[in-house]
């Protein structure tokens, strides 16, 4: 068995509300010198050595991210 | 079509109901479709909204039969959640994400009828304003510049939202359709105005009606 992480995040062209209302948020915890947060999603899966790259691609493309709105990364732990 | 977690089946039934049509429950782990001639994938929370909104519901059983049935031509209509459903299904173009103002948004809303030649639409004049409810909390249309382009050329934005934004859709995007026409993904909910005693209007209701004219005409 192996660990594998995916991290999905928004595209960086597509608006996040959340992100933006973290980022407000710092200002009122009373930190400066941070302008951006997004917001993200992190996978960890456990999977045998059947689960080749392709079928991990696969995985991510079709079900852990909607890659019209979103980017992800796939990478082994 | 009721998934776990649907809302506004029972409403939808009741608005193909006082259509005229006969309402058929179909339940998500069902492949068979029951000789149905049209879905309506209603409102509400599918499977929790986990993961994203309609992005578990895509992969139950019965979607899969829609589909098939959809890219054949049969007449589908997705309302909220059920419009982010067929835009996860890849149905339809584009995406739905949290609304710009982070809120959660419920109220009557106007909107412009603009493709009156879809099963779900031909008993609107072209143009034509309709008050019905909206509500949701993830209804900000997206998609790329391209898509946005290709849509507006081919005329596949259905319907408009009327004054204020609601909810950050792109060119004010309430509903939109595929290339042929029958499949139909829209936010607002013409399924709670269908009658003068629990909606704003009776303006939802020619959705309904135009389903049905299409199937008696294609009959």
């Amino acid at each position: 068995m192996a660990r594998v992480v995916v991290d999905v995040v928004m595209k960086p062209e597509i608006l996040d509300p959340q992100g933006q209302a973290i980022l407000n948020a710092l200002g009122r915890l009373g930190i400066a010198g941070v302008s951006s947060v997004r917001q993200g999603k992190h996978f960890e899966l456990e999977v045998d050595e059947t689960v080749d790259h392709e079928a991990l691609e696969h995985i991510a493309d079709t079900l852990l991210a909607n890659p019209v709105i979103e980017d992800f990364t796939v990478r082994r732990g | 079509m009721t998934f776990p977690g649907s809302l506004d089946d029972r409403d939808a039934l009741r608005a193909i109901r006082l259509a005229g049509a006969e309402p058929v429950l179909l339940w998500h782990g069902e492949k068979w479709l029951s000789d149905v001639q049209a879905v309506v994938l209603p409102g509400g929370f599918s499977y929790g909204d986990y993961l994203r909104c309609g992005a578990i519901a895509r992969f139950s059983p019965a979607m899969e039969s829609i589909v098939d049935g959809a890219r054949n031509g049969m007449p589908v209509l997705g309302i909220c959640n059920g419009f982010q459903v067929l835009c996860e299904a890849h149905l339809l173009p584009g995406a739905l994400i949290r609304n710009d103002h982070r809120k959660f948004v419920c109220r009557d809303q106007r909107l412009r009828i603009e493709r009156t030649d879809t099963a779900w639409t031909n008993g609107y004049q072209p143009g034509q304003e309709i008050l019905i409810p909206l509500k949701n909390g993830e209804g900000g249309y997206v998609a790329d510049q391209h898509t946005l382009d290709e849509l507006e050329g081919e005329g596949r934005v259905v319907a408009r939202y009327l004054g204020d934004n609601p909810n950050g859709s792109y060119r004010d995007i309430a509903g939109i359709s595929n290339a042929a026409g029958n499949v139909v993904g829209l936010m607002p909910h013409p399924e709670h105005a269908v009658e003068d005693l629990t909606g704003p209007s009776v303006d939802g209701l020619a959705f309904f009606t135009s389903i049905l004219n299409s199937l008696v005409e294609q009959a």
